[in-house]
């Protein structure tokens, strides 16, 4: 029984918070990673494109709202995911027709993409603000547990309880649909398999007729949709704020370098890497010990290996490492 | 020669606007607001050379100006504030020299493993047997001093305190203290190349940030210190000297107001020497062998490698002139702010407003980093009264009671971010040479 506690601690306090933070940023990481391959360049607005999936997604469900439509249990979001998608989308094409699409053709160094995707971060901040302000809002109109810790504790008669919340349910779920499809789309289909080819090489691509403009195309397609799932799922599960999406570029950076940037598995890989140390590294393992070794032998003082607070610095931490050690990532990615 | 003429020329046209934008200021809103604005102005303006020194002239891409510019103001504290002697009998000695020893023992202990243990394995082993003694002696040492510093009279000191020496002494010492982290940072990050030097140098301030704001046995932490000393008089002192009220009198300007204009002043004038020295022992080095020797490095790295030129030691060295005076700028900073707030330092959003200015001043010239530096500065403490200006313009239609109207000047405040980013990227795209272009050398 001791041992089956202690298990339900660890699957309470880490696996689930990490599998859902860990599905955020592995869509994340798989947009910058797909962008990388294709256009050269680290999308610093990528966040920012998050944000703005998730800012339109509120929109759109505040008018879905105004109609009387729901779906309870499930909260209204999904209705609006759709839409929002397209939007974002679009709005990822305008960016490139407008701001990358020229020095791409300049073949400008791929450090002034960079530059110029902190310009378009800056704008899409700024406009994110102007039109829904900086304040936190709340999206999640649908019931809030799928099972919840107390209920989890009457079924099974532990001390301790497993709660799922329904947003982290969705996103986990979401996210398997989401990843499903765009491996699908990479390795079945002929423009997945087009693109793959532009990446590996840019001028037997162009030989073998592919059309540069229908690769970018699908590029940005799948970045937008990527980025507004990501965003609105981040937005459902911890409550919809504009500041922290900025938060969010550089775990991401860590998560798709980590993984070995261009490679989507790696990028998946990355991102569950960066959230399982987040939470394993600033765990207390006072109360799960507890459940294992009597209480005799529990040595005092917290079983912290770093503070709380530096939290979001591990991902830093280890960005950091892996760019000085191997900076190839796990799955032997591109270099920059 | 004419065309120097003609580039000088240009220069002090620039220079000309800029003083105009500030006398605009001055007599349309305050001399109070226009002084504070050309403090900035110069502070930014040396941050900018910093970056343009390292990003015009030899290509690194350094995103870690946040983190140096904090670590200047930590110096800032630790020079000028008054030692906590309380703590010193007991707790610091003690951390003090485990931090001392700590990195001895890591730098023998490296060497040793270098030298004699050869299987990879066991080099790995060891290193985590080393890491988790050391975390055990944190553990019982380190962090019941660290309590007993941060538990002596935690509402006002509660940290390690200062060395009671003149402010100033702080921005030469910041300069020298962060030359020493860039140079570590740059021997183990400068193998990377553009985009990842980026990122890791952008993950690195991140940490530096995190580490000031969470030790607060360092400085405080997020608690702030306040009250540091000024290299300049108080107000106060100023408003009883009767020279000032007779001054004030003849002139017709509150004694208060005067005092604060006389402070800023002086402080401008502090900076503009700094500025200017910088600047000259900036342009000798530019105009030296070693300047060309940057720029065939930056416009070649191959070539430049096969004519001899140890490009690895140039980057570095180059990565540490620049991380200094952003060094020295942080301090600066501090000084003129009288606080240091750790939780002020947003990597990524002033990281990339001090990048903006380099671009938009012209990158690879010293003249266009300072307007750079003036300008966007200018432009960032301006742009909300031009955002409410664009928006009347573009609603103009529209009565005054409009919903879309209000609700679009309510949000002007914003519109700082939306026309940084649309300037930074018409910039790169219509004039990517920026305001001064880099002059033609032969």
């Amino acid at each position: 029984m001791e041992i089956i506690n202690a298990f339900a601690l660890i699957i309470n306090y880490i696996i689930i918070p990490g599998l859902t933070y860990g599905c955020q940023l592995a869509l994340g990481a798989l947009g910058v990673t797909i962008i990388y391959t294709v256009l050269r360049f680290s999308n610093f607005a990528h966040g920012e494109l998050m944000s703005f999936g998730a800012m339109t997604s509120i929109l759109i469900t505040w008018i879905i709202s105004y109609f009387d439509l729901s779906i309870y249990p499930l909260p209204t979001v999904i209705l609006a995911l759709p839409i929002s998608i397209l939007i974002t989308i679009s709005y990822c094409l305008l960016i490139d027709k407008y701001c990358f699409k020229y020095h791409r053709e300049k073949n400008s160094k791929n450090v002034i993409s960079l530059i110029v995707s902190i310009g378009v971060m800056f704008f899409t901040s700024g406009l994110i603000r102007v039109l829904i302000g900086p304040n936190d809002r709340t999206i999640n109109d649908g019931e809030r547990f799928i099972i919840s810790a107390r209920k989890f504790k009457e079924i099974t008669g532990l001390t301790e309880g497993i709660s799922l919340k329904l947003s982290q349910g969705i996103t986990i779920i979401v996210s398997i649909i989401a990843v499903v499809l765009l491996f699908w789309f990479l390795n079945k289909t002929k423009t997945g398999k087009s693109m793959r080819a532009y990446s590996d090489n840019k001028d037997l691509a162009l030989l073998s007729g592919i059309k540069t403009e229908n690769v970018i195309f699908y590029t940005w397609l799948i970045t937008g949709t990527l980025a507004c799932i990501a965003g609105t799922l981040y937005g459902l599960d911890k409550s919809y704020k504009p500041f922290t999406y900025l938060q969010l570029v550089l775990p991401i950076f860590a998560a798709a370098i980590v993984g070995g940037i261009g490679n989507p598995i790696g990028a998946i890989i990355g991102g569950f890497v960066i959230s399982f140390s987040e939470l394993l590294i600033t765990f207390s393992y006072n109360k799960f010990l507890s459940y294992l070794i009597p209480i005799n032998f529990l040595p005092e003082g917290s079983l912290q290996l770093l503070s709380t607070d530096y939290k979001i610095a591990i991902s830093f931490i280890i960005l950091v490492l892996v760019l000085i050690l191997k900076p190839t990532g796990i799955y032997k990615g591109k270099l920059l | 020669m004419k065309t120097d003429f003609f580039s000088e020329k240009k220069y002090i046209n620039a220079y000309l606007v800029c003083a105009f934008l500030f006398l605009l200021v001055g007599l349309f809103q305050s001399w109070n607001v226009a002084f504070s604005i050309l403090n900035l102005c110069l502070i930014s303006a040396i941050m900018s050379i910093g970056i343009n020194i390292q990003w015009g002239n030899s290509g690194i891409v350094n995103f870690g100006v946040m983190g140096f510019a904090a670590i200047g103001g930590l110096c800032g504290v630790l020079i000028s504030m008054p030692p906590t002697l309380e703590v010193w009998k007991d707790g610091t000695a003690v951390i003090l020299i485990i931090l001392f020893s700590f990195l001895i023992s890591g730098i023998l202990v490296k060497k040793f493993l270098k030298k004699f243990i050869y299987n990879k394995y066991l080099k790995i082993l060891l290193s985590i047997i080393i890491i988790l003694f050391s975390l055990y002696l944190i553990k019982s040492i380190f962090i019941p001093s660290i309590n007993f510093i941060e538990n002596t009279n935690s509402a006002k000191t509660g940290y390690i305190g200062g060395l009671n020496l003149p402010i100033i002494l702080s921005w030469p010492i910041a300069g020298l203290f962060c030359g020493v982290i860039a140079f570590l940072i740059g021997k183990i990050a400068l193998g990377l190349r553009s985009d990842y030097l980026a990122i890791a140098t952008l993950g690195i301030s991140e940490i530096i940030i995190y580490i000031i704001k969470n030790e607060e046995w360092l400085a405080r932490g997020v608690k702030n210190v306040n009250g540091l000393p000024r290299p300049v008089p108080y107000e106060i002192d100023l408003q009883k000297n009767e020279f000032i009220q007779t001054l004030s009198n003849t002139l017709n300007l509150s004694v208060i107001e005067l005092s604060s204009l006389i402070v800023k002043g002086l402080y401008s004038i502090l900076f503009i020497l700094v500025l200017l020295i910088i600047f000259f022992l900036l342009q000798k080095a530019i105009k030296s062998p070693w300047g060309r020797m940057m720029r065939a490095v930056r416009d070649n790295e191959t070539s430049a490698e096969a004519m001899g030129i140890n490009v690895k030691k140039r980057h570095l060295q180059v990565f540490i002139i620049g991380s200094a005076i952003i060094g020295i700028s942080g301090a600066m900073l501090t000084t003129l702010d009288g606080q240091f707030t750790p939780s002020s330092y947003q990597p990524l959003r002033y990281t990339f407003l001090i990048w903006i200015m380099v671009i938009i001043g012209g990158s690879g010239n010293n003249h266009g980093a300072i307007i750079g530096g003036f300008a966007i500065w200018f432009f960032w403490i301006q742009a909300e009264p031009i955002g409410i200006f664009l928006i009347e313009l573009i609603t103009i239609f529209l009565s005054d009671q409009n919903e879309i109207k209000l609700y679009l000047l309510n949000h002007a405040a914003y519109m700082r971010l939306l026309l940084m980013g649309l300037v930074l990227i018409l910039a790169l795209r219509f004039f990517p040479k920026g305001i001064i272009e880099e002059e033609k050398r032969l």
